[in-house]
């Protein structure tokens, strides 16, 4: 078992669905970030997302380009990732880490699991990497123990969502629209969908992502899925402050709550 | 040197679409370059594009009609002209201009354009979006379009409307939608990471025209099929005009698709020396520069692996070059695997040396190249001076400068004290 296994077994006899919150490393600065995270997990995120920065980040909206932008001109480095995530390890958090796949590839992707297993990291979620190019990744992974998350989008065919799961550890994140990163007042009915199909061909745990940003839209989406994924919506509100972010995430733990997670 | 013999001639020698030995892997992999890095959410529209490519290459009805839209609207064949009072100042060398200016819309673009249209109508879609740096693919991606009556909408890096403005009021002439790009450094790369969120967004009913050989499969092998017949006419122009394979063939090179349009023509001709000309800027040692062949290192971008300008943490680092067309940190797939192999070389020509070039070649043979071709006519200076007067040089004139008129009249200083 590993440990997003234990957390998600452990939410799932909660009878609710898992709050994960996303924010990127160094954003606005790497201690601010780790503050800001901090705070998350103490405010109720069963898992944080460490975002890595990076210069082309072509599934991302506005909101998470701009704070990409910004943490990258504060002089954010690659390593920057592991201190984030060890300091999130260390206050009690659980933190899996989301990147583009360059900056893996570049720093070496047996090196980058290392160091990212050896500060606490959980796994990796991977928007532009499919299981059909991963082979370094597939094999490093095993080799650390990391958990693996490829993303399923609407437009998949059941072919795709059969190899993809089969490749997936952890959780699967299923992306809730097509589109790109950012709140949204209303997340696709496509993710309902979406979900139900990824469940006909696995039991790992399903999390939606793209677009949630309220309570109410929590309870709904963990109404259906297993985990609630919120990005754009903590970057807008770290941008206002700590206290901002901290509000949030009671909203947002308070309607996972709402309603009972389905079983399974 | 003797042409390639009739007898062992393959079809894709002369079949710009026929499956050949010099095609990736199925999953589109050039040895270790090429691949997908896309999100999942494009794979769907990636598979359905090959699938319909690999159909359409076979099928006459889709060649005949690309072969008539370049004959009858694009003008093809372009010439191939001699240019000797430029080759004296390339060492006495022969030099020859493969006249890709001449076509409609003033550059090669137009080939990759009407094929990516034809299929666009093949698989029911009604909406294009394309990226433009120059400007020169977005108003041949525009010129498409109102041709076959399609809706356009073409990002372009904010910096780059500004130096290209002709093109942007011929884009909206045509009536497509520019839409100026304001992330990241505001020049191609972003127009493309732009486009690309667009067509996640609108996948169903969007084709994404990518105006070079770069991208996931099935882009790389497609836009280069498209450019092919450049070398396919250049190759049997030269032997019935010089009745000699060339000693070069110097293309410039941003993403790579006129220059590896050329090379195909000659790949198996092992004597004829295949030469890309990147920008060089403001010099490689200044930092200010788009040669990602020659001082980049293998990385993904733009969802393939290839030869990439990026930082220790492979973070994408902003190319430079006076040419907007030019001013890229990635490059196509199959030349990083040419590179490796060795069968291409890969060299850089400064702004100073472009711009010397594109003035000597107006002055000498009254053609005003565009200034990414002058990179390319840079490099024909250089290696006809290699070569000596037995050489024999064809360069891809890949476009016509009309667009780079304003950013010449500042760079030589015309409107100064007039
Ligand atoms: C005239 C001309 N040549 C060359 C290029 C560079 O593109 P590629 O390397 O794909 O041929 C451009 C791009 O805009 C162009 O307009």
């Amino acid at each position: 078992m590993s440990a997003l296994d234990d957390l998600f077994a452990g939410v799932n006899e909660q009878g609710r669905g898992a709050l994960i919150g996303y924010l990127p490393a160094g954003y606005p600065t790497v201690d601010g970030s780790i503050e800001l995270l901090t705070a998350m997990v103490e405010a109720g995120c069963d898992l944080v997302e460490v975002g890595v920065p990076y210069s082309d980040p072509v599934l991302d909206g506005p909101t998470i380009q701009a704070a990409a932008d910004e943490a990258l001109r504060a002089g954010f480095r690659l390593r920057d990732v592991f201190r984030t995530v060890e300091a999130v390890s260390a206050a009690g958090g659980r933190a899996v880490v989301m990147t583009y796949f360059n900056p893996v590839l570049r720093y070496g992707v047996d090196a980058f699991s290392r160091d990212l297993a050896a500060a606490g990291g959980l796994g990796l979620i991977t928007p532009d990497l499919i299981p059909d190019e991963a082979e370094l990744w597939l094999e490093a992974s095993t080799a650390h123990g990391l958990d693996r998350t490829f993303l399923v989008a609407p437009s998949s065919s059941e072919e795709r969502i059969a190899s993809t799961v089969a490749a997936t550890s952890g959780f699967v994140y299923a992306t809730a629209v097509m589109g790109v990163t950012g709140a949204r007042d209303v997340v696709g009915v496509g993710a309902q969908t979406l979900v139900s199909r990824v469940r006909a061909h696995t039991s790992l745990p399903v999390g939606v992502g793209l677009g949630v940003r309220s309570g109410e839209q929590a309870a709904q989406v963990a109404g259906f899925a297993d985990a609630v994924i919120v990005g754009s919506a903590f970057v807008t509100a770290a941008a206002t402050g700590v206290d901002a972010v901290r509000a949030l995430t009671a909203e947002l733990a308070e309607g996972v709550r709402r309603t009972p997670a389905p079983i399974g | 040197m003797s042409p390639r013999d009739p007898e062992t001639e393959q079809e894709a020698d002369v079949d710009p679409h026929a499956p050949g030995p010099h095609d990736p892997d199925a999953r589109g992999h050039f040895g270790p370059y090429g691949g997908r890095f896309m999100p999942e959410a494009l794979i769907g529209a990636l598979d359905e594009l090959s699938a319909e490519y690999d159909k359409a290459r076979l099928d006459p009805e889709f060649t005949t009609e690309f072969t008539r839209l370049l004959r009858d609207y694009a003008g093809r064949p372009s010439l191939l002209t001699e240019a000797p009072r430029f080759a004296e100042h390339a060492g006495g060398a022969r030099v020859f201009l493969k006249r890709e200016d001449l076509n409609h819309t003033g550059s090669h673009k137009i080939n990759n354009v009407l094929g990516q249209a034809l299929l666009t109508k093949r698989m029911g879609k009604k909406r294009v979006i394309a990226e433009t740096g120059a400007g020169q693919h977005g108003v041949a991606t525009a010129t498409a379009c109102a041709l076959m009556g399609l809706d356009c909408v073409v990002y372009m890096g904010e910096v780059d409307t500004e130096r290209q403005a002709l093109n942007v009021a011929r884009m909206k002439l045509l009536g497509a939608e520019v839409i100026p790009v304001k992330s990241g450094s505001r020049t191609l790369k972003d127009a493309i990471n732009e486009a690309l969120r667009d067509w996640v967004t609108n996948v169903d009913t969007t084709h994404y025209l990518l105006g070079t050989a770069a991208g996931g499969h099935p882009f790389p092998i497609m836009v280069r099929n498209f450019h092919k017949i450049i070398g396919i006419e250049a190759r049997a122009q030269i032997l019935d005009q010089v009745e000699r394979l060339p000693d070069a063939v110097v293309a410039c090179v941003g993403g790579g698709s006129n220059a590896i349009g050329i090379f195909h023509g000659f790949l198996d001709d092992p004597g004829v020396r295949l030469v890309g000309i990147e920008p060089g800027g403001k010099g490689v040692d200044s930092g200010e520069h788009g040669a990602t062949l020659g001082h980049g290192t293998p990385g993904i971008l733009h969802g393939a692996m290839s030869y990439l300008l990026q930082d220790e943490d492979g973070q994408t680092t902003e190319a430079y070059s006076i040419s907007a067309g030019l001013d890229y940190p990635g490059v196509g797939p199959e030349h990083s695997a040419l590179k490796d192999a060795g069968r291409a070389e890969y060299r850089a020509a400064t702004d100073a040396e472009a711009m010397h070039a594109f003035r000597l070649l107006s002055r000498t043979e009254g053609i005003i190249p565009a200034i990414e071709s002058a990179h390319a006519l840079a490099g024909a200076l250089e290696l006809g001076r290699e070569l000596g007067p037995d050489g024999l040089v064809v360069v891809n004139l890949s476009g016509r400068g009309d667009k780079d008129m304003d950013t010449a009249a500042k760079y030589f200083g015309f409107y100064e004290g007039s």
